[in-house]
């Protein structure tokens, strides 16, 4: 398939590879421990896993697996909410599919929809407003999930209802930001990171400059990635290539999709219709300064927040999930105490098990490999 | 309601044992034994949602369905019945074009439709149309295939493209707005389980990936036999258009249902034979050996990736769902 098979050629994969062993020992030199490079984004994960990436790599490199995956990182008293919105019997929730299997303290949007709660799957916000379009009688309101990738849909989605005069539309805002994220985890004390794979299509949207502290502030290395399997290892050699020459810059390895400047038409709806809450709660990473965003006052009656009343509880994660290490790195999917036991694909514990872009979920379908030690 | 039965219903599967309308059908038990040793009974209810979709309709479905689970077993399909619970206000056009598709497909398998049961339900106690159908069929004498039997150093044969009727029958939803090309495969596969056990008796394991898709299969057969299944990526054939469908949503086309796809593991020897043979037939005509069997890592599914990595592929936990971004 044109586009796509290109930059997943074995061929190439192998050279890249090549490369990499040929610098992993350089740019590891004085370190006791392997390199460790995180992926923020749970798309890259998914791509590592999928591809089969990690056993790839030579034994001085260890992939971290980050907080990007928006499904992951939703606590549960949100999600609580957003069933009681769905309960609503007036109200069609409209969801992106992965959010559907996220536990909540009492049940998933699925287990709702099967109790008889109007839950629709759609794959993209205008999906939703044109069912609001088509049920005037019904109140219809949009799950809005994601980082900045998501949100410029979102946005446009808000402005085109108000063009229209679209009054039965509204948000349940959950967009976060990843660089108050990124700067958390920089922050924490037990932090053992090395360089970071930036997330391309946030960047897309963003552009190059916010990574800038990260480099001149936290002396670390960022190169923005792409998704396919060759786009991480080329990324991964030139993470490694100033690791050897002792910089650390914001590289952009994505340059067929993110421009430096970002989009300027995105970041404007994005301003446009949202602000940034003073604190958002993360799964596993309790509450982070400036996280998330939410609806602007002039936006008020598409704010399902405003419009309908919703119990807004905090509910503790379990205490005996261990996300929040595994979110910030400094413990293994299959170190964590549940891993595998009581928190499985089946039945989640923790988020990092609910959808393929989550760290646990990813080694328990696709990672369970290296534990079995035979592979030649 | 006897007219709808009569002329509609009767009126297509027309055949000796049905058309009298006893309350039972009845076989010569000689007729049955002559063919093997062994009967295999089987049933299943169709529920698909759209009735009718590209290369295929609820009523193809039903009669192929039943027939594959027959033909897995390695038997000759003979008989099948049929249930239909209609929702009140189905017209009646609907329901004469399903047992259209019935009639046919189960002509093309050479298995007569014997007996079957028609309920109405009031309106919103089911969707539009299910199908229940139930079949039997004869297991000749040296056949013997069971997912148990895989065993290291067979081979795994893959008779075609797969995640064609998981990929169809997305689109004909219509909720995600894309168009496509891709038609469900929905087939009999009897005919060509028939002309595989003729050059491999002893075929080990035989089963076709419907719900959960090729990767669902090969972790059963790898469960239940204690062995590893290690597939090569490379080999498996997928249609551009089913490919494209996934990469948009970000789907799995080895956890996507097939509804004419079956995965066989035959001694190692015998492997070669087979797939020529099977590629003699339209529904053969893109068959693959598409990895073996080994020893460890026990109960898993192990696949070499085009780009040259290896994964563990893993059973498929409740359905997949697109993914946002």
């Amino acid at each position: 398939m044109k586009y796509v098979d290109e930059f997943r050629d074995p061929e190439q994969a192998r050279k890249w590879l090549g490369k990499i062993s040929a610098l992993a020992k350089l740019a590891q030199a004085g370190k006791d421990r392997p390199l460790h490079i995180m992926e923020v984004c749970g798309g890259h994960t998914h791509t590592i896993f999928r591809y089969g990436i990690k056993q790839m790599l030579p034994q001085e490199i260890e992939l971290v697996h980050g907080p990007g995956c928006p499904v992951c990182v939703l606590p549960m008293g949100r999600v609580d909410d957003c069933v009681a919105l769905a309960e609503h019997p007036e109200v069609i929730l409209t969801t992106f599919g992965d959010a559907m299997r996220v536990p909540g303290s009492q049940k998933s949007l699925h287990q709702a929809k099967a109790e008889g709660a109007d839950v629709r799957m759609v794959y993209s916000p205008t999906d939703a407003l044109s069912i609001a379009r088509k049920h005037p009688d019904k109140e219809v309101v949009f799950f809005a999930l994601g980082f900045e990738t998501t949100m410029p849909s979102t946005a446009l989605t808000v402005l085109q209802a108000e063009e229209e005069g679209i009054g039965n539309f509204s948000l349940f805002c959950n967009h976060i930001t990843i660089i108050p994220t990124i700067k958390a985890i920089l922050d924490s004390p037990d932090l053992q990171l090395d360089g970071f794979l930036g997330p391309g299509h946030v960047s897309m949207i963003i552009g190059q400059h916010p990574y800038s502290f990260i480099a001149k502030q936290y002396k670390k290395p960022l190169v923005i990635s792409g998704f396919e399997p060759l786009d991480i290892l080329q990324s991964i050699w030139m993470i490694l290539s100033q690791l050897k020459e002792h910089r650390h810059e914001i590289e952009n390895q994505y340059g067929r999709i993110v421009q430096s400047e970002g989009n300027h038409n995105a970041l404007s709806a994005i301003e446009k219709v949202f602000e940034v809450r003073e604190f958002f709660e993360w799964r596993g990473l309790g509450s982070i300064e400036h996280s998330g965003v939410r609806v602007r006052e002039g936006y008020a009656r598409y704010d399902a927040e405003r419009k309908f009343s919703i119990p807004n509880l905090k509910i503790a994660d379990p205490k005996s999930c261990q996300c929040g290490e595994v979110l910030r790195g400094t413990l293994k999917p299959k170190d964590c105490k549940v891993f595998g036991t009581t928190c499985k694909p089946e039945t989640p514990l923790g988020a990092l098990m609910v959808s393929t872009e989550g760290a646990c979920a990813a080694y328990y379908s696709y990672g369970q490999i290296d534990s079995n030690q035979i592979i030649s | 309601m006897r007219d709808l039965i009569e002329n509609v219903i009767v009126k297509s599967f027309d055949n000796p044992a049905l058309t009298p309308l006893e309350d039972q059908a009845r076989f010569d038990l000689k007729e049955l034994t002559c063919r093997g040793d062994r009967l295999a009974f089987t049933t299943d209810s169709y529920v698909v949602d759209p009735l009718f979709f590209p290369g295929g309709d609820i009523g193809t479905l039903s009669v192929n369905g039943t027939i594959n689970d027959l033909a897995m077993g390695g038997a000759v399909p003979l008989y099948l019945s049929c249930g239909f619970i209609l929702e009140e206000g189905l017209p009646i056009e609907t329901l004469r074009q399903v047992t259209e598709s019935m009639k046919q497909e189960a002509e093309k398998s050479q298995v007569s439709i014997v007996t079957g049961d028609t309920k109405v339900v009031p309106r919103g106690a089911a969707d539009k149309m299910f199908v229940n159908t139930a079949g039997i069929g004869v297991i000749p004498k040296e056949v013997d295939i069971a997912s148990t039997r895989a065993k290291p150093g067979d081979l795994v044969i893959l008779n075609g493209f797969i995640g064609d009727h998981g990929a169809a029958i997305l689109i004909a939803r219509g909720d995600l707005s894309l168009e496509s090309s891709v038609e469900s495969d929905c087939q009999s596969l009897s005919r060509l389980v028939q002309a595989m056990l003729k050059v491999c008796p002893d075929i080990h394991c035989l089963r076709d990936a419907t719900r959960g898709g090729v990767a669902t299969v090969l972790n059963e057969f790898a469960q239940s036999s204690g062995v590893c299944i290690k597939m090569d990526e490379t080999k498996i054939p997928i249609r551009d258009e089913v490919r494209g469908v996934c990469e948009i949503l970000g789907l799995d086309p080895l956890y996507l249902a097939n509804e004419g796809i079956l995965l066989a593991i035959v001694p190692r020897d015998c492997a070669e034979q087979v797939v020529e043979t099977m590629r003699f037939l339209p529904e053969g005509q893109n068959s693959m050996i598409i990895g073996e069997v080994v020893e460890a890592p026990a109960k898993r599914v192990v696949m070499k990736t085009s780009f040259g990595g290896e994964r563990i592929v893993d059973m498929m936990v409740g359905e997949q769902l697109p993914r946002i971004c």
